[in-house]
């Protein structure tokens, strides 16, 4: 079993819920990242995100799209995020890192070499925004060979008979978008996710990551009671880039906000 | 439309024209895109909607478009016989309202109070907030803040019409950016909202059905060649952004192979500066706005900005059915600069009194270069796609005059 498996399997035995930061590689600049990384860690976090910046983000929000084009600013390519990873993974063996992004970074690389490349560096999933799972076999096979998960999504307008043929076809676990909308977006209804929660579950063994527009403690906290971990990502990106001047309080601000939100899941 | 028989049936079932093409979007759309392929099929076969359309082409739009013979332009040339496919006429100035008749219908069709698009020249934009008021739809139009800044003109004109344009500020601020703001906005309002894309490219069944609602240029013209000149032309040309007025009117003519099908891209400040739109020509395949295709990308898979003089062909994709045919070898793509687009809008206007969009202007370009290589008894024909009205004032800008 992957490093995701096995983490998401020890949580659900302890009943836990587990929390995925979500943070831009490169935003502020390259030498933040591990750091903030490592800080999420300390937190809590469970699981990482890491989002490779891309030109044209179109499934993100303004928060997330700024910290894209930020990243790009400052030159961090395809290289550089895998790099990132393998200086993360020198220090922790333990948590999966998975890189959420767009699939033409994937595709200039060559899906082949993306995938040892990745392999190499102790990446543990994938999660390609525009990429369904019509289009997504020879991606998945090349990442598969090289023992990484290729994360599919669930929305709230996946059709029951979708949510099946996701569920034969995912790997790791499914992620499942919270609302009709971007990242960050400020219109999460706890009840509405809580209905597509349902109806994924009577579809899949997998466990269900939910995120989208989850930007506090408590949406955290209702969601967490049915999910088996929750996504944050423009909360934390919009902190990161708040600290703009003062970018060395970056670690200590992430390590607080999850550790806020660990209290919240666990409380 | 290819005839019976024809060897060429594309997209496949699933939406790829070889290997471009596809659904690359957020999971969010999968269901409306379903949605509206399934909508599209029936509506297709159906002659209540066939005569709809065909109306509303007639006595909104003003079809056929004529085809016209540009004597003197053939003189002053002195080679093939020159035809203008006068999309230019066309209500609201350019090919751009064949395609939104067409979805409009279709959203009315779906119960879609409101529709959105994305802009560049603001032609496709006028286009759509044409329709949304001539069928009573809500509507949002997305534009680079660097466009609205280069065509006032159209930005006023579509508060006119009622729609309201709202300013990109992401990215480069181009039609790209638009194109990415427009999917936000569907994606977020999926439920009571219609996306009209302007041009042959996006996820399946858009590349489809914008083309199909296009062929109407190549069909009129087709048959406009048979009678006026009883016989099918030698060379087609078009200019190319996403690749509409090209694939319109080089569709009906697919299976008349001996019919020479030249698209003709934006080279901007020229291919070997790399600032230019011309991802046919010198482009790798990626996948961008939903489909596969060729696209101007850096060797990170950054997608480049773009450089033309006319803002409808400054798109660093294209529609992924030319990616094909360009693959297949059906149809050819060469460039021509922006220097060689404006030589040829002045021609035209002087030659034959007819202003020509500085995006046709690249096709007109394309014949005056290579008339001499296109022998005496051929017949061209140019689909002239829009007019040049938007683009008096950066033309006028380039001359030195402030208006
Ligand atoms: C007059 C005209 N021609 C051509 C184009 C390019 O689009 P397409 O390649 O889809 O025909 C535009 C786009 O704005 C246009 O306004």
């Amino acid at each position: 079993m992957s490093r995701i498996g096995q983490t998401l399997e020890a949580l659900r035995s302890q009943q836990r819920t587990a929390l995925v930061p979500f943070i831009t590689a490169g935003d502020p600049h390259l030498d933040a990242t591990v750091p903030a990384l490592n800080a999420l860690v300390q937190g809590g976090a469970d699981l990482l995100e890491l989002g490779v910046p891309f030109s044209d983000p179109e499934a993100d929000g303004p928060a997330i799209q700024a910290s894209s084009e930020r990243a790009l600013a400052n030159g961090t390519g395809l290289r550089d995020v895998l790099d990132c990873v393998a200086e993360f993974r020198a220090g922790n063996d333990q948590t999966p890192v998975i890189l959420m992004g767009y699939l033409n970074s994937v595709l200039a690389m060559g899906e082949g070499a993306f995938a040892t490349a990745a392999a190499e560096a102790g990446v543990d999933g994938m999660i390609i925004v525009n990429l369904p799972p019509e289009e997504s076999d020879s991606l998945r096979g090349a990442l598969a060979k090289q023992g990484i998960d290729l994360i599919l999504l669930a929305a709230p307008t996946t059709s029951d008979e979708r949510l099946s043929a996701i569920d034969r076809a995912a790997t790791g676990f499914v992620y499942l978008v919270s609302l009709k909308g971007t990242t960050g977006a400020d219109h999460i209804s706890i009840g509405e996710v809580k209905q597509h929660l349902a109806r994924l579950r009577a579809r899949t063994r997998l466990p269900i990551l939910v995120g989208f527009g989850i930007k506090d403690g408590p949406t955290a906290r209702a969601l967490g009671k049915q999910a088996d971990g929750v996504v944050v990502g423009a909360a934390i990106v919009s902190r990161m880039a708040a600290l703009s001047a003062d970018t060395d309080a970056i670690p200590e601000t992430l390590r607080q906000f999850a550790h806020d939100l660990r209290q919240a899941l666990d409380a | 439309m290819p005839q019976p028989g024809s060897n060429y049936a594309q997209p496949s079932s699933d939406g790829h024209f070889g290997q471009h093409g596809g659904r690359f979007v957020a999971e969010t759309l999968i269901h409306a895109l379903d949605e509206l392929e399934a909508l599209y099929e029936q509506a297709k076969a159906d002659p209540e909607f066939q005569a709809e359309f065909a109306e509303d082409l007639a006595r909104f739009v003003g079809r056929p478009s004529p085809l016209y013979f540009a004597r003197r332009l053939t003189d002053r040339l002195g080679g093939p016989q020159i035809y203008l496919k006068r999309e230019d006429l066309n209500h609201t100035g350019a090919h751009k309202i064949n395609n939104c008749i067409g979805q409009a219908l279709l959203a009315r069709r779906m119960g879609k109070p409101r529709v959105i698009a994305e802009t560049g020249a603001g032609q496709h934009g006028v286009a759509t907030a044409t329709v949304a008021a001539r069928f009573g739809l809500e509507c949002q139009v997305y534009m680079g803040s660097v466009d609205i800044a280069r065509q006032a003109l159209n930005v006023y004109r579509m508060k006119l019409l009622g729609a309201s344009v709202v300013p990109v500020n992401s990215g480069s601020k181009t039609l790209k950016d638009a194109l990415n703001e427009a999917l936000r906005d569907w994606v977020t309002h999926v439920d009571d909202t219609h996306y009209i894309i302007g041009t042959v490219a996006g996820p399946h069944p858009f590349p489809m059905l914008v083309r199909d609602f296009q062929s109407v240029i190549g069909q009129e013209a087709r048959s406009q060649c048979l009678q006026q000149m009883g016989r099918l032309p030698d060379t087609l040309v078009a200019c190319v952004g996403g690749g509409s007025n090209a694939l319109g009117l080089f569709h009906p003519f697919i299976d008349d192979e001996a019919v020479r099908l030249v698209g003709v891209e934006a080279a901007g400040l020229g291919l070997e500066t790399g600032r230019h739109a011309a991802p046919l020509n010198d482009g790798q395949v990626g996948v961008l706005h939903g489909n596969k295709t060729y696209l101007m990308q850096d060797a990170d898979g950054q997608i480049s900005e773009t450089h033309s003089i006319s803002a409808g062909l400054d798109y660093p994709g294209v529609g992924p059915e030319h990616s094909h045919l360009k693959d297949i070898g059906r149809a050819e793509y060469d460039a021509v600069t922006d220097e060689e687009a404006l030589a040829a809008f002045r021609l035209l206007n002087e030659t034959e009194g007819i202003m020509p969009a500085l995006e046709s202007s690249h096709a007109v370009a394309w014949v005056v270069r290579e008339a001499p290589r296109l022998g005496a008894g051929q017949i061209v024909v140019i689909n002239l796609s829009g007019r040049g009205d938007k683009d008096i004032e950066t033309v006028a800008k380039l001359d030195g005059t402030t208006l």
